[in-house]
């Protein structure tokens, strides 16, 4: 990362956690505005909770996440072991304009604009012709697709995805890899955990590795060093699940 | 011809008030059940309804112990015992490490018992079995109020949360992550089903009052795969046990209340086997389409 960027995201001394449990423990950094950043890390590292947090669907247990030039529902967030009742009855037409909720609401109505919205998103994953088969219908990469449309359509500043190409294959992977360019090229923020490595270094900038606390932190290409990895590793084996009370004092 | 059309259809109804209160209360109970029960059964919460019947019976009959049988004490107390459980077993499941579902149980088994309990210490056996299995055919007009009231505001009630409903049954994350609306709604909707057994319970009573929710509900799962679709057909499937279930209860003497819920029932077991998705249309070896 480069000192000039401005941030959109910036977090101070977080920690966030279940049980009181640190699953991130007093991170402080952010994400450049504009900018392309994927998060890195072991299993366990923290790299869901932290997006959790930033999304708004955890509270800190200490220090605090600023967003700059932007609010909380400007945020799309594509969870990782996303709740989704597939076997619920509605179409994909209808799943997707879920995303217009923050145009329209609880109560708006879907106008011919929205339609026609919803109509591009599905076509630029991909989905034409799929509007009235029922989200069960869908395969696994389907339905990966049709949660990118949904965020086509939320039209949002800041994208969290979380692994969004497991279990998905190739050719719906460099599909929506190309999404994530586009978004890119139009501005938006977009924060992504990954495992892959190559897919990092072909759509981020920036890679920010993690073991519940910050390992490395910079261009891609010098955070996925062997021996910052191998001292990520290092970091969650030493993981103590009858810890003490944290008294470590704020940075 | 006609004649013998009129003397099974049309005359009962034609001739006795009380068949005419019981087909209009049964029917309002019935509209305003199909909603109820296709979203208790998509949330997969069918015994939830269960549990809430069984847990309203304290509050009643605390209103009964206070008032004798009196329409408003003994709805009040049900609507207060009701939501009493829904919020507290919510409550639990939030704070501990049980389940709602554990947590209801443990409630509504609680509260049933205490129910149980109130009415025989006070009351008569015909009063037991009036808590237990309602009055259908003795509707007065206080009670018809009572349900046609509860019917209006129960199809006013899904026309505000419909949306968030469902945003909340296919995906909470998602709806958590645009709007805080996830648990007003789940309150809400529990409120809604806690009024539906409340009215229902008058005319059918507590241990009857889910079947005018959940069978014509799960029927309608078994024709067809649209949301709106399916609390059509669990409306019309719920009026058709109302209306057969009370002719069938004049002309054979049985009674009013699981005779409606016996041909519910029935349109269940036709739904099961000759459904668009019931057990015979699987069974039949069709070929496969191309694509």
């Amino acid at each position: 990362m480069n000192a000039q960027d401005p941030l959109a995201i910036e977090f101070t001394d977080l920690t966030l956690g279940y049980d009181r449990h640190p699953a991130v423990h007093h991170l402080t950094g952010g994400f450049a505005r504009g900018v392309t950043t994927v998060v890195l890390g072991p299993n366990g590292a923290g790299k869901s909770t932290l997006l959790k947090g930033i999304g708004g669907l955890l509270s800190p247990l200490g220090g605090k996440i600023r967003l700059h030039g932007f609010e909380a529902r400007d945020i799309a967030h594509l969870p990782q072991l996303a709740e989704i009742d597939r076997s619920f009855p509605i179409s994909v037409f209808d799943f997707v304009a879920l995303g217009l909720w923050r145009r329209i609401g609880a109560f708006g109505g879907i106008g011919a604009e929205e339609r026609r919205r919803v109509g591009a998103a599905l076509a630029a994953v991909g989905l034409d012709g799929f509007e009235r088969r029922a989200i069960g219908t869908l395969s696994g990469g389907q339905m990966q697709r049709a949660m990118f449309a949904r965020l086509v359509v939320q039209d949002a500043t800041v994208i969290l995805l979380d692994e969004p190409f497991n279990a998905v294959d190739r050719r719906t992977t460099e599909d929506l890899i190309d999404l994530v360019h586009h978004w890119h090229d139009e501005g938006r923020t977009v924060v992504m955990v990954l495992h892959d490595h190559d897919i990092a270094l072909r759509l981020a900038r920036d890679a920010l590795l993690i073991a519940r606390e910050t390992v490395a932190f910079g261009p891609v290409g010098e955070v996925i060093g062997e021996e910052n990895l191998a001292r990520a590793r290092r970091m969650i084996e030493s993981f103590d699940d009858h810890a003490h009370i944290c008294h470590r004092p704020a940075a | 011809m006609l004649d013998l059309f009129h003397a099974a259809l049309i005359q009962p109804f034609a001739e006795f008030e009380f068949m005419r209160r019981a087909l209009v209360g049964a029917v309002a109970l019935a509209i305003a059940a199909a909603p109820v029960g296709v979203f208790l059964m998509l949330r997969r919460m069918s015994l939830t309804g269960d549990a809430m019947s069984h847990a309203i019976l304290p509050g009643a009959a605390i209103g009964y112990l206070a008032a004798g049988l009196s329409l408003p004490a003994m709805t009040i107390g049900g609507l207060v015992a009701g939501v009493a459980v829904a919020v507290g077993a919510g409550a639990v499941a939030r704070a501990s490490v049980l389940g709602e579902d554990v947590a209801l149980a443990a409630f509504y088994l609680v509260s049933l018992a205490l129910g149980v309990t109130i009415v025989s210490m006070k009351g008569s056996n015909v009063d037991l079995l009036h808590v237990l299995f309602g009055t259908v055919l003795a509707l007065d007009d206080q009670a018809l109020f009572l349900i046609a009231g509860i019917a209006t505001a129960t199809l006013l009630g899904f026309a505000v949360i419909f949306r968030p409903l469902v945003a909340e049954s296919v995906d909470p994350v998602f709806l958590a992550s645009v709007a805080r609306a996830g648990a007003p709604v789940h309150l809400v909707f529990m409120g809604l089903v806690v009024m539906n057994l409340v009215g229902a319970f008058h005319a059918l009573g507590t241990l009857m009052a889910v079947g005018l929710m959940m069978l014509p509900a799960a029927s309608a799962r078994l024709w067809v795969d649209d949301l709106s679709a399916m609390i059509g057909v669990a409306a019309g499937s719920g009026m058709l046990a109302a209306i057969v279930g009370l002719l069938a209860s004049y002309h054979f003497g049985l009674p009013a209340g699981p005779a409606i819920i016996l041909t519910a029932g029935l349109v269940y077991v036709l739904s099961l086997v000759f459904g668009r998705r019931g057990l015979l249309v699987a069974r039949l070896t069709r070929p496969h389409l191309e694509a």
